[in-house]
């Protein structure tokens, strides 16, 4: 894939709202759907014990106000959703990329959320992810748009940093180099990495435990 | 103004900037394990890449080990084939390879300081969230995911931005019958699981100074769990003297020059922080995180918290905390019931947890309704262990006595909860489905508390029922 085309420009899709904070990588994939040497067939495992009883049968997702309805990932209403819409410190934990895996691997896009862990959002980078940071309200209120109308299309900017929904529009956040990198399509680092090769063996020769202690 | 051991370290091993704006950073110690990295090595050959520094890089096995019967084939497949992946990728690959039947295999952060591969002023990187654990020697270490995996393997170096650095000044000492699990299980039960994200955490003041080093390493491999990515102590006396001698640590001159470095990668006296935060250790009690994060925590005399009374931006998941454990709002932490007792992991897998637990169990009986494990974190605790008679101790009060490995800390493995399972646990996260079952419940606390636990078969204070009380207990 040339940078061209892994530019992320916009990003535009139906939501799904996943509500509640602290929602760590355990819980986005079980540790053990982990045991496979590839990614290629994780997009079923995600959300797999908040989804699935025993026997892989779906189950009704208990909610905080205790009303009980499908997890909003087997959620009729939001089935096709791209965008997804998380609470504060979405992605805590373990620093899998298995999880930003499984999400992308189910046709997940991008994410919306108050905020994310650090290695999580690094690892949504490092996929072509963007992962947007919008105020507590704003979070809510995207969420309650989508509840209300979840054929509703979600309208990621990423050049104006900016979310449209129904007509309203709404402005998200994420660390500059994030979003740079999102936008001209150099979110995989490794090739920018090793057009450096000569200030990488220049770092090897000066950093004294690398050179055995010998400058 | 001077400048902190993460300035120090940042800048030396900064590359250049990239076009993104952020920093290109040499990474002199690379990790791997083999259920993040596989991905990576298939990634390099797709792409034609070779590994630009393979001595650089050091591969161990330990999440998907299974402690009991460790003939090959596993019984389980996958883990078979993870396990002949990493096989063939070292060997591809010319990296270094501790497997199964060497005797320096273990989990990767127990054996990284323990053979003297993490080093002061060294970065660190590993697929694994708690590479924090090596910043107790003074190095910047941090998890990583896959897709860096490959850039390290394919350029030593990754893009990072520069993290900013709140001090963590813990007064005082630690009260006896307090452990490094406690202090930092208190420190994230204050600071929140999310307190700090953009944050490493420099942890200072004369609790720290005091603590040795394999409580330092139970102290940083715990900082992600506040969201801090990286976490360290400055290195000083105890740190020299721990790694004197290790197996990858410089011998004669070599080590004089090595000492001069370390010492000078210090933070300086007048260093600046972006944030202090001050706490007063002796104010600390042994600590449970009862609930679904490490952060809700309460002190062990304590009461759960209710629902009603806690900060409005944490109710939603107490609530969650609660519909998930059944555990009752209000209730004593104390008399709490547990079914599984685990010792072990890179938290709490040392030979000085092991001696905690052994001590408190010592000629006592587990209790008839708890199945307890103690699992040692590598190959060279097992050896030190069974040098001691621990494993006879556990045996003898009827816990398991197990092989190295990540065991029940994650479920990787045949180590698991099985349904409502509540267990006391030396590991590091209480998360839904951590331990293996999807309804099951993980008490954390320190490998002491854990023990005690295992023997009334309930939470209890191992301040007053371990034989000669709290100051009976080692310094730690």
């Amino acid at each position: 894939m040339s940078a061209k085309e892994s530019r992320r420009l916009k990003v535009e899709g139906r939501g799904i709202p996943l509500p509640g904070d602290d929602i760590d990588t355990d819980r986005i994939i079980p540790a053990r759907y982990l045991r496979e040497i590839t990614f290629e067939a994780l997009g079923k495992y995600a959300f797999y014990d908040e989804r699935f009883d025993e026997k892989g049968v779906e189950m009704p997702y208990p909610r905080s106000d205790k009303r009980e309805r499908a997890h909003p990932l087997n959620d009729a209403r939001y089935k096709g959703g791209a965008i997804l819409i998380v609470g504060r410190n979405f992605g805590c934990g373990s620093s899998r990329e298995h999880a930003p895996q499984s999400l992308m691997r189910m046709g997940i896009t991008a994410l919306i959320g108050e905020s994310f862990a650090e290695i999580f959002s690094g690892n949504c980078t490092a996929l072509g992810l963007p992962a947007a940071r919008v105020s507590h309200e704003d979070g809510r209120a995207i969420s309650e748009m989508v509840e209300a109308d979840p054929r509703a299309v979600v309208s990621m900017d990423l050049d104006a940093a900016s979310i449209t929904i129904s007509g309203r529009r709404f402005s998200f956040v994420m660390p500059d180099s994030d979003r740079r990198s999102l936008l001209t399509g150099e979110w995989d680092t490794t090739s920018v990495l090793l057009s450096n090769e000569k200030s990488i063996r220049a770092a090897a020769v000066r950093i004294p435990y690398v050179n055995g202690f010998h400058s | 103004m001077g400048r902190s051991l993460l300035d120090k370290v940042w800048d030396l091993h900064k590359v250049g900037t990239l076009p993104s704006g952020q920093d290109q950073l040499f990474i002199g110690l690379h990790l791997i394990h083999e259920v993040t990295s596989p991905q990576a090595f298939q990634a390099l050959v797709d792409r034609g890449l070779k590994v630009m520094f393979p001595g650089r890089t050091f591969a161990t096995v330990d999440h998907i080990v299974p402690t009991d019967d460790q003939r090959r084939p596993f019984a389980d497949e996958q883990a078979e084939a993870m396990m002949q992946a990493i096989e063939r990728n070292t060997k591809e690959h010319g990296i270094r390879f501790f497997g199964l039947g060497t005797e320096e295999q273990g989990i990767v952060h127990i054996i990284g300081p323990e053979l003297g591969l993490t080093q002061p002023g060294m970065t660190i990187a590993c697929g694994d969230s708690h590479t924090s654990t090596h910043g107790a020697l003074g190095s910047l270490a941090f998890g990583i995911g896959t897709s860096q995996i490959r850039d390290i393997l394919a350029t030593q170096t990754l893009s990072l931005v520069r993290p900013k650095v709140r001090r963590i000044d813990v007064s005082g000492v630690l009260a006896p019958g307090v452990s490094a699990k406690d202090l930092i299980i208190r420190i994230i039960s204050d600071l929140g699981v999310n307190g700090g994200i953009g944050f490493a955490y420099e942890y200072a003041g004369s609790a720290i100074a005091s603590l040795p080093m394999e409580a330092r390493l139970t102290l940083c491999n715990m900082s992600i769990e506040a969201g801090a990515r990286a976490g360290y102590v400055n290195p000083d006396e105890i740190t020299f003297s721990y790694l004197r001698g290790r197996k990858f640590v410089p011998q004669g001159a070599e080590f004089e020059k090595a000492l001069t470095f370390w010492k000078g990668i210090a933070s300086d006296s007048d260093a600046r922080y972006d944030d202090v935060f001050k706490l007063d250790g002796s104010s600390i009690e042994p600590m449970v995180a009862w609930g679904i994060n490490p952060g809700q925590a309460v002190g062990v005399t304590r009461h759960l918290p209710r629902v009603s009374e806690a900060k409005p931006e944490d109710q939603d998941a107490l609530r969650k905390a609660y519909d998930h454990t059944g555990f009752a709002e209000g209730s004593p932490l104390q008399g709490l019931q547990v079914d599984v007792a685990f010792v072990g992991s890179c938290t709490n897998g040392r030979i000085s947890d092991l001696r905690e637990a052994a001590r408190v169990v010592k000629g006592k009986k587990v209790s008839a309704r708890v199945k307890a494990l103690a699992v040692p974190g590598s190959r060279s605790v097992a050896r030190q262990a069974k040098s001691e008679g621990l494993d006879e101790v556990f045996r003898a009060a009827g816990f398991q006595w197990r092989e190295a490995g990540c065991s029940m800390c994650l479920a990787m493995n045949p180590d698991k909860l099985t349904d409502r399972q509540v267990c006391a646990s030396s590991s590091n996260r209480n998360f839904i489905g951590r331990q293996g079952s999807p309804k099951g419940r993980t008490l954390l606390m320190s490998p002491a508390m854990v023990a005690a636990a295992a023997l009334a078969g309930e939470v209890v204070d191992v301040r007053r029922s371990a034989p000669g009380g709290a100051e009976g207990m080692g310094a730690r």
